[in-house]
């Protein structure tokens, strides 16, 4: 259980990380909290002969509120996220996400930037960044561009990052209150890779009506998905009104899951659209909180 | 490829150097050239929590760090939680006081994430306490005793034994 030999280099900037990855392509892998990538080379599921590690990039840490949302670095610690006043005001989905991922200890080196660009279709962030229309900032030796969530997931682990390019940041916008914000997941024990979870976000008009509606979906296909059929169920019905458990079910359409040694796809699809429910339950309570408060 | 590099950092207060490819994780540095092995390594890809230790004061997999990362960082391991060789920190005395070992394998790991757990949270309810710990894997205990370990350390802390 020990990595193959690889020469490492610690860049002190985007600059510098980036012609590292222009130089040697392929070969090479960013690090960044290493709670998967470690792992992974440690049982020798990839080997790479170059690994530069962000860990010393500090331009790539923080959080910064502007532009109607919250930018968030790569390599922000899962931790940091967690516990971020603003990131738990503007954008509660990744509050209430955080603590589904591992353990604190994990969290501790892990970071946002790294579960995003990691892809497993298993985790937290990736859901939310879906459901939340989040963009990410990608730098590579010719400039930066972006890409919407929609187009940055393309399949299990796979991104729409290239090997010579760096993930840099994640841009989420606020949303005008009132509001309602859930997130749940369904796992075996605590820490563990959920079997199916889901990510939801509402929000109504004037009259409380449903002009906006997030669902993200986690476990329940080969990418994170969003379940577009309860979104456009929710879209113009009155908040009071909406039957969680029974539009939550639409969302198995929503799902192409794949059975594994720890759920088949039926159980991750039934699962895995009550679930859908109930957090969309849970988002309409928190909804009717915030609107009566306000 | 894969230099040797010189490493340098803070083991239990005292400086410590030595040398090792960029592969060697923090948990063998630490077992093999500063000489704690208390720091257990049991999966080796971050599963189990044994070999937990406090990196600038955050408890971390020391399996999934390499030794290169944390040139220049202060490290704790279980060797250097007690205040001095005649006293137990409060956590290691209540894991003593309320049996919360058997084989000791698990230990040092959990004694390491419950004191940073308690210097987050001083006062914990039974249901926290249970999230707290269930990043470090114990296959003798049951966690019964880990969990009156917890909650009489939290008790201990607050009252600034």
């Amino acid at each position: 259980m020990k990595p193959a030999p690889f020469d490492y280099h610690a860049p002190e900037s985007v600059a510098e990380s980036v012609a590292l990855l222009d130089e040697h392509g392929d070969d090479a892998k960013p690090l960044a909290g290493g709670q998967s990538l470690v792992p992974m080379l440690a049982m020798r599921l990839t080997r790479f002969e170059h690994i530069v590690d962000l860990n010393r990039v500090d331009e790539l840490f923080g959080v910064a509120v502007g532009n109607g949302g919250v930018r968030i670095g790569a390599m922000t610690r899962q931790a940091v996220v967690e516990t971020d006043a603003a990131v738990a005001e503007r954008v509660p989905l990744l509050h209430l996400a955080s603590p589904h991922i591992g353990h604190f200890q994990i969290r501790n080196r892990g970071t946002i930037g790294g579960s995003v660009a990691h892809a497993d279709p298993a985790s937290e962030y990736p859901a939310v960044m879906l459901a939340l229309d989040g963009v990410a900032e990608i730098a590579s030796a010719s400039g930066t561009r972006e890409a919407s969530a929609a187009e940055f997931f393309e399949s299990t682990f796979m991104t729409a990052v290239a090997p010579n390019e760096l993930l840099v940041a994640l841009r989420f916008p606020s949303w005008e209150r009132p509001a309602g914000f859930a997130f749940d997941e369904i796992a075996r024990r605590s820490g563990d890779f959920a079997l199916a979870g889901a990510a939801v976000g509402i929000g109504t008009d004037g009259q409380g009506r449903i002009n906006r509606a997030a669902v993200g979906m986690l476990g329940v296909g080969p990418t994170p998905r969003r379940a577009a059929s309860v979104e456009a169920a929710l879209m113009g019905l009155a908040a009071a009104d909406a039957d969680a458990a029974e539009i939550g079910r639409l969302a198995a359409d929503d799902m192409d899951p794949v059975g594994d040694v720890h759920a088949s796809a039926e159980y991750r699809r039934r699962a895995g659209s009550t679930l859908v429910g109930r957090v969309l339950a849970d988002a309409l309570a928190q909804l009717r909180k915030e609107a009566g408060d306000g | 490829m894969a230099d040797q590099k010189s490493l340098s950092m803070t083991v239990n207060g005292r400086t410590r150097r030595g040398r090792g490819e960029p592969r060697l994780t923090l948990a063998d540095f630490l077992r093999e050239q500063a000489l704690c092995t208390g720091v257990h390594v049991g999966c080796e890809h971050g599963v189990c929590g044994s070999c937990t230790v406090l990196m600038d004061g955050e408890a971390v997999r020391s399996c999934l760090l390499f030794a290169v990362q944390a040139d220049g960082a202060d490290i704790t391991t279980v060797e250097g939680l007690a205040p001095d060789p005649e006293t137990l920190h409060p956590v290691q005395e209540a894991f003593r006081d309320c049996h919360g070992l058997q084989c000791g394998f698990c230990t040092p790991g959990f004694i390491l994430s419950v004191a940073a757990f308690l210097e987050a949270n001083p006062d914990p309810t039974d249901d926290e306490i249970r999230h707290g710990i269930a990043g470090n894997l114990c296959r003798c205990t049951g966690y019964q005793g880990i969990v009156a370990a917890t909650r009489q350390a939290a008790a201990a802390m607050r009252a600034g034994e």
